[in-house]
């Protein structure tokens, strides 16, 4: 079975079976490759593997599949839609040779955009391995997608931030004062987005009116969802309950979506489900996916990859449905996939250039668990790093801390320390708005006067 | 006299609604970022949560708290050596050091209704606080129903699913597992009680129930008391434990064990 690849390193010659193997061995160190016995032995060894890798060529990926092309939809998926004709200009290259061509000042903002479709997820995990932060970093900057429902996120000099306003029973008036801290901190342009305490339809309904009256009501520029499972929210679309976003939670292998309850085509259902609201104003990019590292391990669905070319698959099942936003959760799923500080950032950084490169409107849940051996310091590091990647949104929740899922993300304050520290600012649509509510000036600075009394009036008055 | 410089700190007009949820909201500013007090109470909050997960089990406290009642104790360890070796392998976790497995094997112990077996898990704390207590109650209650009781376990670097090895070994026809769970910013020494009938290595999460936030702010361990020996009599009754066994007294819920119940298990 496939090729032998090797690497001799002062006369000890290192063999990596097949390229699964070859990927797995070369990927920076993370707990979760070691907990399914697949990270390099040693640190030579983890470079002998980047040296093969680095002498694999691209087109070895189309012909050795790393997880079987028969009993894999996400593998056929990847294959069945390859584009050569936008493979074409790296064709001839190695993996070590596409890091090159990719930080060359030739492969511009749409070079790179044209070269998306010719990417397989492996390509791009691939080549990710070979680079350090600070080349995901610069690669990525140059990447820009834009999408659009009732707003444009994604533009360059733009951060959006999803206003998460979580509460442990799903309290309407609990989530309606942390929307309204949010929405007066200048968050919610990327979605206000709620993770339900229960996946009742009838309690998702509620909290969708709730968010839909408000955002009439005001003439807010933006999108709500409720990240239920999509089965709920595809019943709730046939029941006329106005939905904007279509929310899932998805993996790179067909037995990890199985695991979520899902697969190609019940995506597909619920895309098409979503588009036939029309209920997009500037477009029609409906679709919100959740990824994260170690969620194919978790699910004993992994084929002995490693969790960051598994992670990457699962972005060519989200390009598949035109998503309007696509992030991470890096640091949610705990110390025994990515175990520290050092090892959520390299993931972060991995998972955004990668979403870019292979075409998709990335966000990052940049967070952590208080079991990792990280904190609120490495948050900041990461969250600047992205800034500077151009990451297309991040998480707003209040004060950074979920009452509801019990783990630490990013803030209403830290969105607007992100804006201000590099001139970015949000939406354009959702920035007129907060103008016009008198909720920011200009500058992005925010200002303690104007409608807000009406806000609040018009949140707790039902 | 010059008038003493103003703060540059802004409180937020809407703090009154504070009162509708326990999230982090109308926290103020200075220039865009949280101000000191809040950042600092942050902190704290956090940690209190990492000092939990890095505490140990208070070994004098525990074997005092545990001795009136007049049964042996023993001490195990998990293969789990440390707690970053625990924090990366939650397999080792699940499973007892083959010296531990040993020593209860050597026990040979007589067929039991119940083991009441106590781990570390993410929150010594928890257990440190509570454990003793709930212990007593436990004990006291299976006495009293005339059901008979395994040997006291204690492990360190223990995961869930150690109770279920543990019970098999002990001969017992159900386990009880109290275990420290996951700590949140809100709460640091929360205890999760774990029953699984017919215990034995290789049970997953769908095969126990769990009671969860066990802690003087959430269910007091008087009520958790009760609510446990509910489930162990109901449990002997279907012969089972697992999504088929529903509470049907009062709240707080009774949820089956799963990713969701704070526990990683």
């Amino acid at each position: 079975m496939g090729m032998n690849y090797a690497c001799t390193i002062r006369g000890f010659t290192y063999r990596f079976q097949d390229l699964k193997t070859l990927l797995a061995k070369a990927s920076p160190a993370r707990s979760g490759d070691g907990l399914a016995g697949v990270a390099a032995d040693s640190y030579e060894e983890r470079v002998a593997a980047q040296l093969a890798l680095a002498d694999v060529p691209l087109r070895t990926f189309l012909n050795e599949a790393v997880v079987p092309y028969e009993s894999d939809e996400v593998t056929r998926l990847i294959l069945d839609t390859h584009d050569p004709v936008a493979f074409a200009p790296v064709s001839h290259l190695t993996v070590g040779d596409f890091r090159d061509w990719l930080l060359a000042d030739a492969a511009d903002t749409e070079t790179l955009r044209q070269l998306a479709p010719g990417l397989t997820p492996e390509m791009v995990a691939a080549v990710s391995k070979l680079m350090r932060n600070q080349d995901l970093i610069r690669v990525a900057q140059k990447i820009e997608v834009v999408t659009r429902f009732r707003n444009t996120i994604g533009k360059k000099g733009q951060l959006s931030a999803r206003l998460q306003p979580n509460h442990p029973v799903d309290d309407p008036r609990g989530i309606a004062a942390s929307v309204l801290d949010g929405l007066l901190y200048g968050s919610g342009d990327a979605v206000i987005g709620i993770n339900p305490a229960t996946d009742s339809p009838a309690a998702t309904a509620k909290l969708l009116y709730l968010l839909d009256g408000l955002r009439e009501r005001f003439s807010i520029p933006t999108q709500s969802c409720v990240l239920s499972h999509i089965t709920t929210t595809i019943q709730l679309v046939e029941q006329g309950v106005p939905v904007d976003l279509v929310f899932q939670s998805i993996a790179g292998t067909e037995g990890a979506n199985a695991s979520f309850g899902i697969n190609l085509a019940l995506l597909q259902e619920g895309y098409e489900a979503g588009l036939s609201l029309g209920r997009g104003t500037l477009g029609q990019n409906l679709m919100y996916f959740e990824t994260g590292q170690g969620s194919a391990l978790s699910a004993n669905a992994h084929h002995g990859l490693d969790q960051q070319t598994c992670e990457t698959r699962a972005y060519a099942v989200a390009r598949r449905y035109n998503p309007l936003l696509v992030n991470s959760v890096v640091g949610f799923i705990g110390p025994e996939y990515l175990f520290d500080g050092k090892q959520i950032i390299r993931a972060g950084l991995e998972d955004h250039f990668c979403g870019k490169l292979l075409g998709l409107p990335m966000g990052m849940d940049i967070c952590y668990t208080n079991h990792a051996n990280a904190d609120q310091d490495d948050m900041d590091t990461l969250l600047t790093l992205l800034g500077v990647a151009g990451v297309n949104f991040i998480m707003g929740v209040p004060g950074a801390d979920d009452i509801m899922l019990n783990y630490q993300s990013t803030s209403f304050h830290d969105a607007l320390y992100v804006r201000k520290a590099l001139g970015l600012r949000p939406a354009p649509e959702f920035e007129a708005w907060l103008h016009r509510q008198g909720i920011m000036d200009t500058d992005g600075n925010r200002l303690f006067t104007g409608s807000q009394p009406q806000l609040y009036a018009g949140l707790f008055s039902e | 006299m010059n008038e003493p410089q103003k703060l540059p700190v802004e409180t937020d007009e809407w703090t009154a609604l504070k009162a509708f949820t326990e999230a982090r909201i109308a926290l103020g500013k200075t220039g865009v970022s949280v101000p000191v007090r809040a950042s600092l109470a942050f902190r704290l909050a956090h940690a209190h949560a990492k000092d939990a997960v890095y505490s140990a089990l208070d070994t004098d406290a525990l074997m005092q708290a545990l001795a009136p009642l007049e049964l042996p104790v023993y001490w195990l360890q998990s293969r789990a050596e440390h707690r970053d070796m625990y924090l990366q392998r939650p397999d080792y976790g699940r499973q007892l050091a083959p010296q531990s497995a040993e020593a209860l094997r050597e026990i040979a112990a007589q067929p039991a209704d119940v083991a009441i077996v106590v781990a570390d898990g993410l929150s010594a704390t928890a257990v440190n606080l509570y454990a003793g207590t709930v212990v007593q109650g436990l004990v006291q209650a299976s006495r009293d129903q005339g059901f008979t009781l395994a040997p006291l376990t204690l492990v360190e670097q223990g995961r869930v699913a150690i109770g279920d090895e543990i019970g098999h070994l002990l001969n017992a026809r159900m386990v009880v597992m109290l275990i420290g769970e996951r700590p949140g910013l809100s709460s640091a020494d929360s205890l999760g009680a774990y029953l699984t009938f017919a215990p034995a290595p290789g049970l997953t999460d769908e095969r126990r129930n769990c009671i969860s936030n066990i802690r003087q702010q959430g269910l007091p361990p008087a009520m958790a008391v009760e609510k446990i020996m509910y489930l162990v009599s109901e449990a002997f009754r279907l012969k089972l434990t697992g999504v088929a066994l529903k509470d049907t007294t009062d709240t707080p819920p009774i949820l089956p064990a799963g990713p969701d119940a704070g526990q990683l298990s």
